[in-house]
Parts: structure tokens; sequence; C-alpha cells
């Protein structure tokens, strides 16, 4: 079971079952995540991508026995403004080292091929 | 060369009309600025918490503050707004902020073409030879220039 931490309720985060079992993350649109007029906030989206990829890792984590996670970096790339509905968020662990993990995110809203923004994050582990 | 149909741009007036949206959510406040750079702050608040146990907030709020100050870094640095938007940022985390504290977010236009603004900047929560993060991205004005 993953925990949110309490920022993920400004974000008005939940959590869903993606494909293989692993945690996917619904933020649905509201004026907390709003930045332009009729856009996403680049900030919320950005931090919407960093919790979908902690939580990918934290799953991950556990499978192996558990673990503490610090982050170390995130670039995020911007690809099509995020209009007013409804977002999802998937984290992909793409290695889950002894004392590093590198993980990806990918935010979309209507179409998961069309992704809003990306972003690669490197991760500190300290084991369990 | 200035925009006559612009106003001279005004990083605390901008943010002093309340800053709504998810900034707002987060308190976001005007620190300072200058020619080519623009100071914000972001006052602790358990809400924004990422880590229960050690109470330290999450990195998206400081994102969102970094993605804030070096975007008016850039209406800074031109003299006056201009719509344009996020095409990346990276961000490395030197530190966690320390739980109670308010962080600082300085963000700095270095260049600008016809095109992209390049920004940079840094985030501190006390001490500026201390900091706790480090930005660089780009934007893109989504109008080309006249």
């Amino acid at each position: 079971m993953i925990a949110l931490p309490p920022y993920a309720s400004i974000l008005g985060l939940t959590v869903e079952t993606g494909e293989n079992g692993a945690p996917l993350l619904v933020m649905p649109f509201s004026g907390d995540v709003l930045g332009r007029p009729g856009f996403l906030h680049g900030g919320a989206i950005g931090g919407f991508l960093e919790m979908a990829a902690i939580v990918a890792l934290q799953y991950a984590l556990e499978a192996e026995g558990g673990g503490r996670i610090k982050p170390i970096n995130v670039t995020v790339d911007y690809m099509r403004g995020g209009r007013e509905k409804e977002t999802r968020a998937q984290g992909i662990v793409t290695r889950l080292g002894t004392r590093v993990a590198n993980v990806e995110a990918i935010a979309w809203q209507d179409d998961r091929d069309r992704p809003i923004a990306a972003a690669r994050m490197n991760y500190l582990l300290a084991r369990d | 060369m200035t925009n006559a149909a612009l106003p001279p741009f005004d990083p605390h007036l901008f943010l002093s009309r309340g800053t709504g949206g998810h900034g707002g959510r987060l308190g976001l406040r005007y620190h300072a600025h200058g020619a080519d750079w623009v100071e914000l702050a972001l006052p602790y608040d358990p809400a924004q918490i990422g880590d229960p146990a050690s109470g330290v907030i999450a990195s998206g709020p400081i994102l969102t503050m970094m993605d804030m100050a070096t975007s008016m870094a850039i209406w800074s640095r031109l003299g006056h707004f201009r719509a344009q938007a996020t095409l990346d940022l990276r961000i490395d985390y030197l530190r966690p902020a320390t739980p109670g504290k308010t962080v600082i977010g300085h963000g700095e236009c270095y260049r600008i073409t016809r095109a992209i603004a390049f920004i940079r900047g840094q985030a501190h929560d006390g001490d500026p030879d201390d900091p706790l993060a480090h930005v660089a991205g780009t934007y893109m004005f989504l109008e080309a220039q006249p």
C-alpha cells in the first residue's frame, strides 16, 4: 500500500493500479494546480511527475525489502500545455541499483501516447 | 527594444495582485528583484511536507517557485511581459530544505534569443552561500518576435 505525503493533497492526488500492478497517479483539475489562465502550472506538473516517480520507486523498492529514498535531481521536459482536465502520471523505474535508482515519469491527459510532460530522476537509496 | 504597448514589468506589482492558482495555493511571495533576476519566498507550510518522518517539504513546491522566479526573471530582463512556455527545467537537490524555514528562490535570465530564453537559479533557506537547490532550464516564446 502506497502512502502519499501531505504535499499530494495540495495536488489532489489519488493512487490507481496501473498495468502489471504498479501504482499510477491521478490529478483532478482544480484551481489549486492552475497556472496561466486555461493551463496547468508547470510547477504542479513537475511536482506531480516527481510524486509519480517516487511512488513507482517505493513500490519497486518494497518488493526488495524497502528503504529510504533521497532525490538527487530531476529534469522535466514540457511537451504540451496541460489543459483544465484530469491528468494521469506513471513512473517507470529504469534501473534499481544498490545505491542509486534511475526513474522516468510521464504525464498525459486524453491520450497516453501524447504526453504533456515527462521527467527523468535520479535517487539515492538507503536500503533497509 | 521596448514594447510600447505593454507597461514595464514590475515583479512586485505582478505578485501583489495575488498569484492565485498553484502559486497562491503554495503561499509564494515576492522577495526582491534586479535587472535580470527575481527572488520569491516560500514560507514553510506543513501541508507541503513530502517526507513525514523528517518534516522536510516536497521538492514540488521548490520546483514551482523556481519555475515562477526564473519565468519572471525573463520578463525582468526583457522589461515587459511576454507569453512563454517552459521547455525544460532541471533541478539538482543539493540538500534537504530545513523544516520550519522559509525557502528563497533566486531566478536569473542570462540569455535571450529570438525564440528561447535561458535561465539558471538557486534556492536557499537563509544563507545564499549554502544553497539547497540549483536549477537550469529554457523557455520558448509563444509568438515569434516581430
